[in-house]
């Protein structure tokens, strides 16, 4: 009778625990878990490496530092306030509190409108608020003192991702515009953010005159592959889903990287006589970077035409914001991943109409002339607030601490003044 | 004694080590140097800007010799290293007033 007992009981938790467990695909959350893999494997350690390698020796650290202490911080940050103020609901521009510390979610617990626990869409979230402030590091790269930059960081985060993230994923104020993995959300926040702090911190000492070349192009070349191989997870992982979707995106993805990645090897091969590794894998980085937005719903066509704009408009825009406007975005962010988010988000339009011109043949249908008014009003409102609080953000920190190191720090390097150590100890 | 100290292109190392093995020679020290003479430096190129790099690779090779092995030292030295383009490097030739065996105590001509 004991035995029965407990073999009913035993039975009837199966059961509940599996009805349950029925809102969740286990292929779905398969690719998902691997995807948030990838995207952090992104930054930790692409980016970093990618960073790493551009700046001059006596900075590797600091750029190494800089990108793992952010993704510490909005790691935390995320839990504690991001992940609720980003995707519950509250006004048009920002969530509400009640996942404050991600109260309520348990093991069991399903995301909202996926096939997946809420606990792998928050983490899955979570890379992507990681990468976007570290990208910013590229603007201020080589004179920005570490204090200063993690209170910046944590401040751009909170006031600048999590509202475009909220904005446009959240169901907020651009929930009707197009951005499939990111080309705002990411894209265009951290560039438009690189381009206003190295405005604000002003340029390195001896820019422009003197050369400062990448100290370890082979570290470059590494970090910019394992991003490739990554980015397969930020675009394919955004369809939420193992299906048609994934796998279409993480064509295109590759496609576009590809033909940005050969277009700009060419452009320099013929403009300035060499192909250098360089030019091909940032000329990959803006393939990528520009394909974000339209991974979705753009064909392999499509991506042909993307990548080849991505590799020729930014190239050209590289070489103007240094060169024409003088600014020191000191490893390019804004010319890469600004204008390439505002490429894509302008293409996606066009390109990814259902049976349209160079489309997946699958999905939604909108009218192109249409939808360009609303990727451009997202551009705008996303462009227009990233820049205004980047700007104040970086006066509050400054009243706070020095934002740069002083010209003596600056020319002995970060390394041994913010962090007393050595990157390469040889002899 | 003499110490000789003689700037090459890196890729002759190991020619001028056989050719030093094969008429005596006991021990050498190599470290990596950069430098120029009258071989200018070569352009790089970094977002489209070129840059000159005026400091070259080089090795510079150490050796304490007697007095009479001077000459085929020399010439050894000279004989793989001479490619006949700018470059090429130099050698100087010092002299040296001790040279002691650290592990046995030798002095000068027992130590070389």
């Amino acid at each position: 009778m004991q035995i029965k007992k407990l073999l009913i009981t035993a039975f009837l938790s199966f059961v509940s625990f599996a009805s349950f467990a029925e809102g969740i695909d286990s292929g779905d959350t398969s690719w998902i878990l691997t995807s948030t893999a990838l995207v952090l494997f992104m930054t930790l350690p692409g980016l970093s490496l990618f960073y790493a390698g551009l700046v001059r020796s006596k900075n590797a650290i600091s750029v190494l530092m800089q990108c793992f202490a952010i993704a510490c911080m909005v790691s935390i940050a995320w839990v504690v306030y991001g992940y609720s103020l980003a995707f519950t609901e509250g006004n048009a521009f920002i969530g509400g509190t009640s996942l404050f510390f991600l109260a309520g979610i348990g093991r069991d617990t399903i995301a909202p409108d996926t096939t997946m626990p809420h606990s792998l869409f928050i983490i899955f979230q979570m890379t992507f608020a990681i990468i976007t402030p570290a990208l910013v590091v590229g603007a201020f790269a080589e004179r920005m003192k570490f204090g200063a930059m993690c209170l910046f960081s944590l401040l751009w985060f909170t006031a600048v991702y999590i509202p475009a993230c909220h904005m446009i994923w959240g169901g907020g104020y651009l929930a009707d515009v197009k951005d499939f993995a990111g080309g705002l959300v990411v894209h265009l926040t951290c560039g438009v953010g690189a381009l206003v702090a190295a405005i604000v911190l002003g340029t390195r000492k001896g820019f422009p005159s003197s050369p400062m070349p990448p100290h370890n192009r082979t570290m470059v070349i590494t970090g910019a592959a394992m991003l490739w191989v990554g980015w397969f997870g930020f675009n394919a992982g955004s369809s939420w889903a193992a299906d048609g979707l994934a796998g279409m995106a993480m064509l295109v993805t590759h496609i576009s990287a590809a033909t940005a990645a050969l277009t700009w090897m060419t452009i320099e091969w013929i403009k300035q006589g060499k192909p250098t590794l360089i030019g091909i894998a940032t000329g990959m980085v803006a393939g990528l970077a520009t394909i974000t937005p339209a991974a979705g719903s753009v064909g392999p066509e499509g991506a042909l035409l993307i990548g080849f704009m991505a590799g020729t408009i930014c190239f050209y825009a590289t070489q103007a914001v240094k060169g024409v406007f003088g600014i020191d975005d000191s490893l390019d962010v804004f010319p890469v991943h600004g204008v390439g988010g505002i490429i894509g988000i302008i293409m996606v339009s066009f390109v990814g109409v259902q049976g349209g011109f160079l489309g997946s043949s699958a999905g939604e249908t909108w009218i192109p002339m249409e939808q360009l008014l609303i990727q451009l009003k997202g551009i705008v409102v996303i462009g227009v607030w990233t820049a205004v609080a980047t700007w104040i953000i970086l006066k509050i920190v400054g009243l706070v601490t020095d934002l740069r190191v002083s010209e003596e720090e600056e020319l002995q390097g970060l390394d041994v003044t913010e962090h007393e150590e050595r990157s390469y100890d040889l002899v | 004694m003499k110490l000789i100290t003689a700037i090459i292109k890196p890729f002759k190392i190991d020619e001028v080590r056989e050719a030093l093995s094969s008429i005596g020679v006991t021990g050498l020290t190599i470290t990596d140097v950069k430098g120029f003479g009258r071989q200018k430096g070569h352009t790089e190129l970094y977002r489209g800007s070129e840059y000159v790099v005026d400091f070259l690779p080089k090795i510079k090779v150490e050796l304490a010799i007697s007095d009479d092995s001077l000459d085929s030292v020399i010439e050894a030295i000279l004989s793989v290293t001479n490619t006949g383009k700018i470059g090429d490097g130099k050698i100087f030739v010092s002299d040296l007033s001790q040279v002691i065996r650290i592990r046995t105590g030798e002095l000068n001509e027992d130590a070389l």
